[in-house]
C-alpha cells in the first residue's frame, strides 16, 4: 500500500503543477465571473464538477463539503508520509531504544547470552510442526482460485482468501470418503523453514526459535523443517506426499553432513504425535514402514524434545469436532448472540467450519486417548480438587490473601467432575453418579430428518441424525474419555469410520499382540513402545499456570434449520468448581491440561516400564506463565501458552543447550510447578511387561 | 452569516487536527509580522492564542480563499481518494480482467504449454531437479554485523533485496567473500535459500524458474516431485560442498526423489552457470569418498534420464572478461557514454563501480564463465569458428570476411571482424592483420611504481599496485585472443587469478587419463573431463539465438584519476557500416546476449556427439535452438518467444520441450536437432582431437 501511495506523487507530478495552476485560475474565475469557469469543466471528474456546484454561489464560494474532504485527506495524506519517511529513515535500533527506555534494559535473547557462555551448534536439529501451524501452498485448484497458484492458502497473509471464502473452504476442505485431495484440488505443504516460521505476518511460532539458535552457529544446513500436510491423518501424508520418507531422508543427510551427530528433534504439539509415529514407522519393515532397521531411531536420534505435547489427546478437540466450537468461540457466542447463531449474510460460518474440519483426519489424533483409565471415571479423575483454588490464589494473591485458604477449602469440599467430559447440564455435570438416569443412546434409531434439510449445500452428519437421535444423545447425560469415543461414532459415522481406520484411543493390555503392528496405534503411546535407544533423551517441555479445556456443560441448541444441534452451555458457571461458561479448566497451557503433557513423562515412560523397554531417560519441563509486562512485549517472553511458549526465554535456552550437547542431568532434570507427579500417580495403569518373557532384546 | 461560518469551518476542523493545523497557523503568523496590528496581538499572553488565530483569518478573508498550503492540502487529497478509488476498483476486480483485456488487444492467447499438454494427456512422470545459475538464486543473511542488525534471515540477494537499500555499503560488506579464502569473512554467514523460492523469481515480478514450475505443475507436478538445486553461487563449486555440503545434498535429494518415485530417474535442467555447475556434480558424485560423493561408476546411470542445458555457457562467456577485467559490460559501457560524469566520477563519493568490482572479484563462481578451451575454440588473431575467413593473407583477410550467414540469423554484419581478438586496445588493431601488428609483452614488466598516492583509496583493487609501466605494457600488447586473455588477468590481478586457477582451468586436455585430471578444479571443463559412463542419459543444449550477444570488446586506457580502474570499453568505436558487428567498442555475435552460440553448442554439436573422447560412452546429445521473437506488446511482458539468457525460461516451445522429456519422451521423440544458426558449420571449423 504504502509504496503505492508513495509511487504516485511521481507519477502525478508531472501534471500536478498543471493542474494546481488551474485550480488558482478556477479560483479566480469564479471570482471574476461564475459563467466563466463552465468551460473547464467537461473534462473534469464527477467530483470536481460537484465542488464546482458547491461554488456555484457566487456570494462565498469558499469551503464545500467535498473541499474539506479533500482538504482532510491531503492533511493526513501528508502527515502520513511523514511519518512514513520518519520511521524509514528512523535507525533500526531506535524501537528498542525506546522499549529499553520504557521497561528498564532488556535481557539478552538466551541465544546471545549462551554465545557468550561459548556455546557452539553441534546437534543439527528437526522442527516438527503442529497442526494448524505449517503452511499449506495450492498447486491445482479449481477455476475460482485461479491466480492462487503456489500461494499459501493456509499461514502467511492468507493470500486472497478474504475474498473469496468459499472458494478458499473448498480448497482446504479435504475428501470425505478417501481423506485425501478431492478431484483437480491439490494444496501441498509449503517446505523449507519458511513453512512455519511466522504463521501470520508477525505472529511467530518458530521464527524465536531459529533465531537463537542462528545466532550460536546454526544455519540452513544443520536446521531442518519436516514440514508435513497437517490435515491428513499421519500415514496418509506418507501415502500421498511421501512425507515420512522426506523426514528419514532428511534426517540422515542432517547426521551425515554433521559428522555423524546425531539430531536433536524438536516437535511442537501435534508434531510430537506426528513424530513418535514416524518412529515407529521408520523402523518398521519397508511395505508399511521405512525399512529403517531396529535401530535406526538409536542411531540419528540424540533427543526428542517435545515442546507442548498432547500425548494423550486434548479434550478441546472434543468440543471442537462435537460442536466445531472451544472456549473462545463460545464466548464469543455468549456475547454476541444474534452474530454467530443466525446466518447473517448467509454465511452458515459455523457449519462451513465445521464440515471443513471434520474432513481433517488428523484432528481425530487430538481425541483424548486412554479412556477412562487417564482421563477419570464418573466420579473420580487424576486432577481431583486442586487445581482451580491453586490458580484462584494466584490470581488474587495481593487482593485477598487470606481467603485463599477458606477458598481451599470449598473447592475441596466440592470438586469438579473432570471425569466426565461431556455434560448435558450443569446440575447433571456435579450429581454423584448414582443420581444420574441415563439412557443408552447407542441403539437409538437415527432417521426422520432434523429439518426438511434445504440447507443441503452445508454438509455435516448432524443432519443425517434425526430428532431421535439427538434426543438420545442429551438423554445419557454425561460423557467420559470412554463413551465419548462411542458418542463421536454415534454423531458422526462417517467421520469416526476414516479416523478410527488411521488413530487409535485406548490402552493396550499385550503390546505384543500382533495387532499393535498396524500404523493405526503408531501414534499412541499407550499402545505402542518406544524406540530400543537406550541413549536417547525425551523432554516433555510445556507451560502451566494457564486454564485449560478440560470438560464441557452441553445443552441442546434451539431448534433451528441447519444448525449444529449441540451447544457449550455459556450460561453455566460455578465459582467453586472452576466452571465458567461451560467450560471446566484445569492447569496446562490453555490448549494442552498438564495431564496429557505430562503423563508419559512422569510416569507412562518413566525408568525401564513396558511402553520404554530400553529405559529412556525422560525429563519434564515446565515454565510457568507469566503474561507480558506491557503491550511492548508482544507476546512475552515467559509466556507458558501453547504457541507462545515457542518465544518463552526458558525454553530456547534449555532447546539450545540441549542442541550444543547439554543431557538432561545438565539441564537439571525436572523442573515442575504443577502436580503431575500426584496426578500421574492417581492414574492407575500397568506398566511392568506382564509376560515374563524379556523383550528389550 | 453564511461568510463567518463558513470560516470557522477549518478553524473546527484545525481542533481536531491540531497538528498539522498549528504547523499551518505559525505559517499565517510568519506573514502576520508584517502587519504592526498583529505583531501586537502576538505579544499577547498564550490565553488569547485562539483569538489571535481567528482575528488574521478573518482579516484576510475578503482578499484570500485559498492559502497555498491549504492549496495543497487540497490537491493532494483530491488525488488520493481518486488514488484509492482506482485502487479499491482494481481490488474487486475479478482476476479474468486483465486477460481479457490482453485478449482483446492481442487476440486469443495460446493455452500455456502445460495446458496444452496436459490436453493431450501428458502426465508427470520423472522427477525434475532445478539447478539455478549465477546470480539468480537468492541468499539470505544467517549472521552479520553490527550494522545488519534486524536483518537475520532476511534476503541479501534476491526478492525484494530487503532493507539493503537503506545501507549500501552494509550490503557489500556481506555480500563480499574474503579475499583470500574465498569463504565468508569472519563473522558473517550468507547461506543460499533452499526451496523452490530460492530461485522462482529474481526480483518481484521478475521470473526466473516460476513459468517453468507452473507449467510443470500443470501436468502434475509438486513439490515433492521437484527439487531445486540452489547453492551459493559466489563460491567456487567445490568450496559448496566444503563449506554447506551442497552437494552431498544435491545427491541426497536425487536419491530421494527416485526412491519416492519408484525408481523413475530424474531430469535435470540446470541453467547458466548451473549447467557448469552439474558438470562439476556428476563427476564429483563419482569420484570416491574422501574427494568426492563416492556414489560409484554408476550413479550418474541409475539416477539421471536427461540433462536438458538451459542457456549452456559450457565454454564459458566472453561477457565474464569484461566483467572481471574493468566491471562493465556493453550496457554499462553505453550508460557511461551517455552520461560520462555520473559513473567515472565518484559522485557523492560513492565509487560505486570500485566496490562492486570488488565485491564481483570476491566472488569465486565468476571465474568458471571465463572462455575455456583457448585459441582452439574461441579463435586466434586471424580466425574465428563464425566467421569464413577464406585465406590468411594479410590484406584479403579484411576484406573477404564474409556475413554470418545462420538461416535468418544475420544479427550483424561481420565484416572486418575479428572474433578471436578477445580484445584490442584501439580499433585499429582490432581490424588489421596480425602480421602488421608489433605486440610488446607484458608479462616481465615489473609492477611497482604506485598509481597514484593511494592513501585516499579506500577500496581495494589489485590495480592499485600495478603501476603506470605495468597499464601501459597492458595496453601495448594490444590484442588479447582466449589464450592471451588468462595471461593477461594472472597479470593485472595475480591474488585473484591464483585463487581462480585453483578451482578453475581453462585448457584442454591433451590426455583425458592423465591423473592429474582427477582433481576437482577440472571437473566443471567439459574439455578436460569425460562425459559419466552412463549411455541411456541423454543430454540436451537449449539455448536462444538471433539476439546479439557480446563476443569481443575494444579497450582504450581510462583518463588517469585517483582511484579509477585504468581500462575502460571505448565506447566511441562504431563499425563502418550501418549494421556491423562492432558497435559501442563491443563486437557481437549470435546468441542468447549473454552465451555466444558456439559456447553454448559446440559440445552437444561436436565435443559429445558420437562416441568421442570426452563422452566415451557415446551419450546422446541435442542442440535445440530458440529463435528469439520479442513481445509482441508490452501485455506480454518478457513475451512467451523469447531467447534470451534468462527470458528464455518463459519460453513456450522451451518449455513444451521440457515438459515433453518429463514426461517421458526422448530426444528423438520431440524431433532431434532443431537448429537455426550456423553452429554444425562453425563447429566444423573448430580443430580439436576427438
Amino acid at each position: 500500500m504504502s509504496s503505492l501511495r508513495r509511487r504516485k506523487p511521481i507519477n502525478e507530478s508531472s501534471d500536478s503543477k498543471h493542474k494546481a495552476e488551474e485550480e488558482d485560475e478556477d479560483h479566480d474565475d469564479v471570482d471574476a465571473d461564475g459563467d466563466d469557469d463552465v468551460n473547464g469543466k467537461n473534462k473534469k471528474t464527477p467530483s470536481k464538477i460537484k465542488k464546482k456546484r458547491g461554488e456555484k454561489p457566487p456570494k462565498q464560494p469558499k469551503w464545500s463539503c467535498m473541499d474539506t474532504c479533500c482538504w482532510f485527506i491531503g492533511c493526513i495524506c501528508i502527515t502520513w508520509w511523514l511519518l512514513l519517511f520518519l520511521y524509514n529513515a528512523m535507525p533500526a535500533s531506535f524501537p528498542q531504544y525506546v522499549t529499553e527506555a520504557i521497561t528498564g534494559p532488556l535481557p539478552d535473547p538466551p541465544g546471545v547470552k549462551l554465545k557468550k557462555e561459548g556455546l557452539e551448534a553441534k546437534h543439527p536439529v528437526v522442527f516438527v510442526p503442529g497442526i494448524v501451524t505449517g503452511g499449506l501452498e495450492l498447486w491445482e485448484g479449481r477455476e475460482c482460485a485461479e491466480g492462487l497458484f503456489r500461494k499459501r492458502l493456509w499461514g502467511g497473509t492468507f493470500g486472497e482468501v478474504y475474498k473469496r471464502p468459499l472458494c478458499w473452504v473448498e480448497h482446504m476442505s479435504l475428501d470425505n470418503e478417501t481423506g485425501l485431495d478431492p478431484c483437480g484440488i491439490r494444496v501441498r505443504p509449503v517446505s523449507g523453514l519458511v513453512a512455519a516460521d511466522y504463521f501470520a505476518p508477525g505472529y511467530f511460532v518458530w521464527a524465536v526459535l531459529i533465531a537463537n539458535l542462528a545466532r550460536i552457529g546454526y544455519e540452513d544446513k544443520t536446521m531442518y523443517m519436516a514440514a508435513y500436510d497437517w490435515r491428513l491423518s499421519f500415514q496418509n501424508t506418507e501415502v500421498r506426499d511421501q512425507t515420512l520418507s522426506r523426514i528419514k531422508s532428511n534426517i540422515e543427510l542432517l547426521v551425515a553432513t554433521n559428522g555423524g551427530r546425531k539430531v536433536v528433534v524438536i516437535p511442537h504439539s501435534m508434531g510430537v504425535l506426528y513424530f513418535l509415529h514416524f518412529m515407529k514407522w521408520v523402523e518398521a519393515p519397508a511395505p508399511m514402514g521405512g525399512g529403517g532397521g531396529p535401530d535406526w531411531c538409536s542411531k540419528h536420534i540424540k533427543a526428542v524434545v517435545n515442546i507442548g505435547g498432547p500425548f494423550l489427546g486434548v479434550p478441546k478437540a472434543i468440543a471442537g469436532l462435537f460442536s466445531a466450537e472451544a472456549k473462545d468461540i463460545a464466548v464469543a457466542r455468549a456475547l454476541a448472540p444474534g452474530f454467530l447463531d443466525n446466518d447473517i449474510f448467509q454465511f452458515q460460518t459455523l457449519q462451513h467450519v465445521m464440515r471443513m474440519s471434520r474432513t481433517w483426519d488428523s484432528t481425530m489424533s487430538m481425541i483424548p486417548r486412554g479412556g477412562n483409565t487417564i482421563w477419570g471415571g464418573l466420579d473420580w479423575s487424576p486432577e481431583e480438587g486442586n487445581s482451580c483454588a491453586k490458580k484462584r490464589e494466584k490470581k488474587n494473591e495481593t487482593q485477598i490473601a487470606d481467603q485463599a485458604g477458606s477458598e481451599n477449602a470449598v473447592c475441596k469440599a466440592k470438586s469438579a467432575n473432570y471425569g466426565r467430559i461431556i455434560s448435558f447440564g450443569k446440575d447433571v455435570a456435579e450429581a454423584p453418579s448414582s443420581d444420574i438416569e441415563r439412557i443408552d443412546f447407542r441403539g437409538a434409531i437415527k432417521g426422520h430428518s432434523a429439518a426438511n434439510t434445504t440447507c443441503r449445500d452445508v454438509w455435516t452428519e448432524y443432519h443425517d441424525m434425526g430428532f431421535a437421535g439427538i434426543k438420545a444423545v442429551a438423554e445419557y447425560k454425561t460423557y467420559t474419555a470412554d463413551s465419548l469415543v462411542d458418542l463421536l461414532h454415534f454423531v458422526a459415522p462417517k467421520m469416526m469410520a476414516r479416523g478410527t481406520a488411521h488413530f487409535s484411543y485406548g490402552v493396550a493390555d499385550n503390546l505384543d499382540d500382533p495387532k499393535y503392528k498396524h500404523y493405526k496405534y503408531w501414534s499412541n503411546p499407550l499402545e505402542t513402545r518406544l524406540p530400543n535407544a537406550p541413549d536417547m533423551e525425551i523432554y516433555s517441555l510445556y507451560g502451566v499456570g494457564l486454564p485449560t479445556e478440560r470438560a464441557y456443560v452441553y445443552k441442546l441448541s434451539p431448534h433451528a434449520e441447519c444448525s449444529i444441534p449441540f451447544k457449550i452451555d455459556t450460561s453455566a458457571d460455578d465459582e467453586d468448581t472452576c466452571l465458567r461458561d461451560g467450560v471446566y479448566s484445569v492447569d496446562g497451557d490453555e490448549t494442552v491440561p498438564v495431564l496429557s503433557a505430562g503423563f508419559m513423562c512422569a510416569k507412562g515412560w518413566r525408568g525401564k516400564t513396558r511402553f520404554n523397554p530400553s529405559g529412556i531417560r525422560t525429563y519434564i519441563r515446565e515454565y510457568n506463565h507469566l503474561p507480558p509486562a506491557n503491550l511492548l512485549e508482544g507476546r512475552g517472553t515467559l509466556s507458558g501458552a501453547h504457541v507462545d511458549i515457542m518465544g518463552n526465554f526458558a525454553l530456547i535456552e534449555d532447546v539450545i543447550r540441549i542442541a550444543a550437547g547439554a543431557s538432561g542431568e545438565e539441564l537439571g532434570g525436572d523442573q515442575v510447578y504443577s502436580k503431575i507427579f500426584n496426578w500421574s500417580e492417581n492414574i492407575n495403569l500397568q506398566l511392568d511387561e506382564e509376560i515374563p518373557v524379556h523383550s528389550s532384546s | 452569516m453564511n461568510k463567518p461560518l463558513s470560516f470557522y469551518r477549518p478553524y473546527f476542523l484545525s481542533k481536531t487536527m491540531s497538528f498539522l493545523r498549528r504547523r499551518n497557523s505559525t505559517d499565517s503568523s510568519k506573514t502576520r509580522i508584517a502587519d504592526p496590528n498583529i505583531e501586537k496581538d502576538g505579544a499577547d499572553d498564550g490565553d488569547k492564542k485562539k483569538d489571535q488565530y481567528k482575528i488574521p483569518q478573518r482579516r484576510n478573508s475578503g482578499s484570500k480563499k485559498w492559502s497555498c498550503w491549504d492549496n495543497c492540502c487540497w490537491f493532494i487529497g483530491f488525488i488520493c481518494s481518486i488514488w484509492w478509488f482506482c485502487l479499491f476498483l482494481y481490488n474487486t476486480m475479478p482476476d479474468s480482467i486483465p486477460q481479457f483485456v490482453t485478449m482483446a488487444i492481442t487476440g486469443p492467447l495460446p493455452d500455456p504449454p502445460g495446458v496444452k499438454l496436459r490436453k493431450e494427456g501428458l502426465t508427470a512422470n520423472h522427477p525434475v531437479v532445478l539447478v539455478p545459475g549465477v546470480v539468480t538464486g537468492g541468499l539470505e543473511l544467517w549472521e552479520g554485523r553490527h550494522c545488519a542488525e534486524g536483518l537475520l534471515g532476511k534476503r541479501l540477494w534476491g526478492g525484494s533485496f530487503g532493507e539493503f537499500y537503506k545501507r549500501p555499503l552494509c550490503w557489500l560488506e556481506h555480500i563480499s567473500l574474503d579475499n583470500d579464502t574465498g569463504f565468508d569473512p569472519p563473522g558473517i554467514r550468507v547461506r543460499p535459500v533452499t526451496g523452490l523460492v530460492a530461485a522462482d523469481y529474481f526480483a518481484t515480478g521478475y521470473f526466473v524458474w516460476a513459468v517453468v514450475i507452473a507449467n510443470l505443475a500443470h501436468i502434475g507436478y509438486e513439490e515433492k516431485s521437484l527439487y531445486m538445486a540452489a547453492y551459493d553461487w559466489r563460491l567456487s563449486f567445490q568450496n559448496t560442498e566444503i563449506r554447506d555440503q551442497s552437494l552431498t545434498r544435491i545427491k541426497s535429494n536425487i536419491e530421494l526423489l527416485v526412491a519416492t518415485h519408484g525408481g523413475k530417474k530424474v531430469v535435470v535442467l540446470p541453467h547458466s552457470m548451473g549447467v557448469q555447475y552439474f558438470l562439476h556434480f556428476m563427476k564429483w558424485v563419482e569420484t570416491p569418498a574422501p574427494r568426492g560423493g563416492g556414489g560409484g561408476p554408476d550413479w550418474s546411470a541409475k539416477h539421471i534420464k536427461a540433462i536438458m542445458n538451459i542457456g549452456a555457457p559450457f565454454l564459458g562467456s566472453p561477457k565474464s572478461i569484461a566483467l572481471h577485467f574493468s566491471i562493465e559490460v556493453r550496457d554499462i559501457a553505453a550508460l557511461r557514454a551517455q552520461a560520462p560524469g555520473l559513473l567515472d566520477k565518484d559522485v557523492l563519493g560513492l565509487q560505486t563501480f570500485k566496490h562492486l568490482m570488488r565485491m564481483f572479484r570476491t566472488w569465486d563462481a565468476t571465474f568458471s564463465m571465463i572462455p575455456k578451451g583457448g585459441e582452439t575454440i574461441w579463435g586466434g588473431l586471424d580466425w574465428s569458428p563464425e566467421t569464413e575467413t577464406v585465406n590468411n593473407s594479410a590484406k584479403k583477410g579484411t576484406d573477404n570476411s564474409t556475413r554470418n550467414t545462420g538461416g535468418n540469423g544475420n544479427i550483424c554484419d561481420t565484416k572486418g571482424v575479428n572474433y578471436g581478438r578477445l580484445i584490442s586496445f584501439n580499433k585499429d588493431w582490432a581490424e588489421t592483420h596480425s602480421s602488421k601488428i608489433e605486440r610488446v609483452d607484458f608479462k616481465h614488466v615489473a609492477k611497482g611504481d604506485k598509481l597514484t598516492n593511494s592513501s585516499n583509496c579506500d577500496i581495494w583493487l589489485e590495480y592499485h599496485e600495478m603501476g603506470n609501466r605495468a597499464i601501459k605494457a597492458v595496453a601495448d600488447h594490444k590484442v588479447y585472443t582466449a589464450g592471451s586473455i588468462l595471461d593477461l588477468l594472472h597479470y593485472v590481478a595475480p591474488k585473484l587469478m591464483a585463487r581462480g586457477a585453483s578451482h578453475f582451468s581453462y585448457g584442454i586436455a591433451d590426455d583425458l587419463d592423465d591423473p592429474k585430471y582427477d582433481q576437482y578444479k577440472y571437473w566443471s571443463n567439459p574439455l578436460e573431463t569425460k562425459l559419466p559412463n552412463a549411455p541411456d542419459m541423454e543430454i540436451y543444449s537449449l539455448y536462444g539465438v538471433g539476439l546479439p550477444t557480446e563476443r569481443g570488446y575494444i579497450y582504450k586506457v581510462a583518463p588517469p584519476s585517483d582511484c579509477s580502474i585504468p581500462f575502460q570499453i571505448d565506447t566511441s568505436v562504431d563499425g563502418d557500416s550501418e549494421d556491423s558487428c562492432l558497435r559501442g567498442g563491443v563486437f557481437s555475435g549470435d546468441g542468447d546476449e549473454t552465451v555466444p552460440i558456439i559456447s553454448a553448442g559446440f559440445m552437444c554439436a561436436k565435443g559429445w556427439r558420437g562416441k568421442t573422447r570426452f563422452n566415451p560412452s557415446g551419450i546422446r546429445t541435442y542442440n535445440r535452438e530458440y529463435k528469439h521473437a520479442p513481445p509482441a506488446n508490452l501485455l506480454e511482458g518478457r513475451g512467451t518467444q523469447s531467447g534470451s539468457h534468462v527470458d528464455l525460461l518463459g519460453n513456450f516451445a522451451l518449455i513444451e520441450d521440457v515438459l515433453r522429456v518429463a514426461a517421458g519422451a526422448t530426444g528423438e521423440d520431440i524431433g532431434g536437432d532443431r537448429v537455426y544458426s550456423d553452429i554444425f558449420k562453425w563447429s566444423e571449423r573448430i580443430n580439436i582431437k576427438l
